[in-house]
């Protein structure tokens, strides 16, 4: 068991979690994530890890289905069942290079921790973080700490620069020599922005998100293809080269329980809360 | 030994027969002949002294049968179950030439199931050595190593990168032919040995490579779990699974039990499982249990099965239509699969194994309508931890290579099981856990303090 330290909510359906975890924490490195199971009947859901102190280790996720609205319901002081990793490879940390951020949506949630790791690694950082509407904005603050330049926007304009992620991108190329880009976010957007650095040949990192359950190696719901061959995600991962990422299949295999998912959602909304709208509540 | 009706038990999970009664045990541990030179024992890769305990069980005296078997071999309720007697103590009793051989597993199981621990006063420990060990997985191979070496008075740390110990008796082995309450029993007796074990420790992750052979020794018990897949056309369409998966879903995280159980599994009503082993035969008959119409489609003849006899006969009796001599070529449908294409295989020359080979007959393809799809075609030695062994010699199929006594070629490290092997048995990853645990003993207590 795990006991949770702190949990807060950041933004509209968007929580922070912060757990104790020391096997996790003390060998933690950015682009890596964990597995939790909330309780003895939970499923296994991956997380990335947002930020490591000491034995602590945070995770931040948007509610979309029974797993994260069970943990949106914790409080400091509750215990998780199950907390494995660091899993998955560490990013790959270019050295006196410059390298631009991206996060979309709860994405976010996963660009400080590279931006300081680049930043140790003297690297010029620029930071673009985009989401929805500003009551989806996260981690602004730490991002701007973390890299020498920050872009904000939002998609309808209500915070920031008005506009995607990728625009920005595309004039932040347009203006310097950018040598490597991380985009993290939804698979969408991951496939949209990444089209942006395709032409100019940067090297992009993404970080895929497919459907999966032991996160070491041995199950194959992870798999993905890229530059036409099969890969599982959790150990050969999570980070790919954007530009050989089949996306359109990425999606289609994170679709694949989608009606369980909504059955499950209704059952959790019913047997845990009482409130069966299936709104969110926070 | 009673055994459900196959109508009953596709309805649940539980197991298939409840074993011999104290009646039926001991009037079969009456046929033994109590050979001088037993056979059986020398089917058995851990050497469980059969005689010995077949003789006390037929006298009544159940509590010394259950120690005379723990002295060799401490998982005996799992083992009684899944050995694949046929091949081994069985196959090789002295009455099978002849007659019936003695239902060696089910006395094991029959005895094994009987008391509550209180048998572990009979496991001496050795007085502490001060040396550190680490275990690393916590399959039949590791809880046995681990269990050996804490008995010779080793500290042990067991680590797990799932959040259950057990490897593929948890995650693989279906409840109806292994429950988890008897898994986890055995477990308890190695752990209350003094074994630590550190669940969601993903070795080569969570623990470094250096902080890893800072031990005095490693035992690496990663097993075989890497799924292959055909690699034919289709096979990323939502509805493939890798029998590992599948299984998985199932037996660790229970999706039987969807939604009161978080984890999902689709509840296909057509389903086609590729292979022959214990793996498809599992795989099929979860399946069946979830309710679908499940065909096993496997390249050779009926008699090359490799899976257990009583498994296949279990299958065929639940239901299973095998379809034999074929191999799927192609998955149809798209986004999720709508059906499965096959071809018919023709039998020809002996290959190396001395089964004849089959090859593809022309013009045979013929359409399973499914909406579900379990390849069960094998698994292949963890790359994880291999990988990141600098300099360790590595096997044709990524196993790590050992001596008959488990030394990998580094120092200080050892191997054992389906990690060294690949796929092969519980009881084989047994021995190779125990006679590396005697190794490591021994060279330990040869070396200077590390
Ligand atoms: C390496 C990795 C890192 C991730 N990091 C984060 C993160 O930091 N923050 C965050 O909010 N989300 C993250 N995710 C996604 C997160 O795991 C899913 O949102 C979560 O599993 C949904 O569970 P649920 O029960 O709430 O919803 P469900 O109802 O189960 O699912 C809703 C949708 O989420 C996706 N999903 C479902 N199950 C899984 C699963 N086991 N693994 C991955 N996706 C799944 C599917 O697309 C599904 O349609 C990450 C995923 C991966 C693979
Ligand atoms: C479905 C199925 C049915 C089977 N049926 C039978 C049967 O009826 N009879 C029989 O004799 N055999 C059967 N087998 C084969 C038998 O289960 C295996 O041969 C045996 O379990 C191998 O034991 P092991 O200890 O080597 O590895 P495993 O049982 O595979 O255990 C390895 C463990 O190591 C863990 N691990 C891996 N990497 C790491 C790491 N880096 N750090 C920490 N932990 C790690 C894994 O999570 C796992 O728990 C079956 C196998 C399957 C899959
Ligand atoms: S451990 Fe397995 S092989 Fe050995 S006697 Fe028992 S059932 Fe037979
Ligand atoms: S070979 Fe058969 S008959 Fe002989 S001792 Fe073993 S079990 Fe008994
Ligand atoms: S999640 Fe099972 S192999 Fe990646």
């Amino acid at each position: 068991m795990y006991s949770v330290v702190k949990a807060e909510q950041l933004a509209d359906r968007v929580h922070e979690l912060v757990v104790k975890a020391p096997h996790v924490a003390r060998n933690a490195r950015a682009g890596q994530f964990l597995i939790v199971r909330v309780d003895p009947d939970g499923e296994r859901i991956p997380l990335t890890i947002s930020r490591v102190d000491g034995d602590f280790v945070r995770v931040i996720f948007m509610t979309i289905g029974a797993t994260t609205y069970r943990l949106a319901e914790l409080t400091a002081g509750d215990m998780i069942q199950d907390v494995a990793g660091p899993l998955g490879r560490p990013s790959e940390v270019p050295r006196n290079a410059t390298c631009a951020v991206v996060g979309g949506g709860v994405g976010i949630a996963s660009c400080p921790i590279i931006a300081k790791t680049l930043k140790a690694a003297a690297n010029r950082v620029i930071g673009i973080i985009g989401a929805r509407n500003v009551d989806l904005m996260i981690l602004e603050d730490e991002m701007r700490e973390a890299c020498d330049e920050l872009f904000v926007t939002t998609d309808d304009g209500s915070y920031g620069r008005h506009g995607y992620a990728a625009d920005v991108l595309k004039e932040v190329i347009a203006e310097e020599k950018v040598d490597y880009v991380w985009i993290i976010g939804p698979a969408i957007m991951m496939k949209v922005t990444s089209e942006v650095t395709r032409a100019p040949g940067i090297r992009t990192f993404v970080s895929l998100n497919p459907i999966m359950v032991d996160g070491t190696g041995m199950c194959g719901s992870c798999r993905v293809i890229v530059n036409g061959e099969t890969r599982f995600a959790c150990v050969d991962g999570p980070e790919f080269d954007a530009h050989q990422v089949d996306f359109d299949r990425l999606m289609q295999r994170q679709r694949i329980y989608l009606e369980e998912e909504r059955e499950a959602l209704k059952h959790h909304h019913e047997h845990r809360c009482g409130c069966s709208t299936g709104a969110h509540h926070g | 030994m009673a055994e459900r009706s196959p109508g009953e038990r596709i309805l649940d999970f539980s197991e298939v027969d409840s074993g011999f009664t104290a009646e039926e045990a001991r009037s079969e541990a009456e046929r033994c002949i109590q050979c001088k030179k037993p056979a059986c024992v020398s089917g058995c890769p851990v050497g469980v002294d059969i005689p010995r305990f077949v003789l006390a069980i037929a006298e009544e005296r159940f509590d010394e049968a259950r120690s005379t078997i723990l002295e060799a071999n401490l998982l005996p309720s799992v083992c009684g179950r899944v050995c694949p007697q046929e091949t081994q103590c069985e196959g090789a009793c002295i009455l099978g030439k002849k007659g019936r051989a003695i239902n060696i597993g089910a006395l094991e199981r029959f005895a094994a199931d009987r008391g509550e621990g209180e048998e572990l006063g009979t496991l001496v420990r050795a007085p502490p050595t001060g040396r550190r060990i680490a275990v690393v997985g916590s399959g039949p191979a590791g809880l046995t190593a681990a269990a050996e070496l804490a008995r010779s008075g080793h500290s042990v740390v067991l680590f797990e990168s799932l959040h259950e110990p057990g490897g593929v008796l948890v995650y693989g082995i279906p409840e109806f032919r292994l429950p988890k309450s008897v898994v986890r029993r055995e477990i308890e007796r190695v752990l209350a040995l003094g074994v630590e074990l550190q669940t969601n420790t993903l070795v080569g992750r969570s623990i470094t490579i250096e902080e890893l052979l800072a031990y005095d020794a490693v035992f690496i018990s990663t097993g075989a779990g890497l799924p292959s897949f055909m690699g034919i056309p289709g096979e990323e369409t939502n509805g493939v699974y890798s029998a590992n998966e599948y299984l998985t879903r199932v037996n660790l995280m229970g999706a039987e039990r969807f939604p009161a159980a978080g984890t999902p599994i689709r509840r296909g009503s057509r389903v086609v499982v590729t292979g022959g082993g214990n793996v498809a035969m599992d795989a099929a008959r979860v399946a069946r249990r979830l309710g679908a119409k499940v065909w096993l489609v496997y390249r050779r003849r009926e008699d090359d099965l490799p899976a257990r006899r009583d498994e296949v006969r279990h299958a065929r009796e639940e239901g299973i239509e095998f379809v034999t001599c074929a191999s799927p070529v192609r998955i149809h449908g798209e986004p999720a699969v709508t059906g499965v294409e096959c071809v018919r295989m023709e039998m020809c020359d002996l290959d190396e194994s001395g089964r004849p080979s089959p090859r593809v007959l022309d013009g045979s393809s013929f359409l399973i309508d499914a909406d579900t799809v379990i390849q069960a075609i094998g698994t292949s030695p963890n790359p994880l931890l291999v990988r990141l062994l600098e300099g360790v010699q590595v096997g044709r199929r990524g196993n790590l290579v050992t001596d008959e006594n488990g030394r990998t070629s580094l120092p200080r490290v050892y191997a054992g099981g389906d990690i060294a092997t690949g796929a092969a048995t519980v009881i084989l990853a047994m021995g190779a856990g125990k006679r590396a645990a005697a190794t490591i003993d021994a060279d330990l207590r040869d070396a200077p303090a590390h």
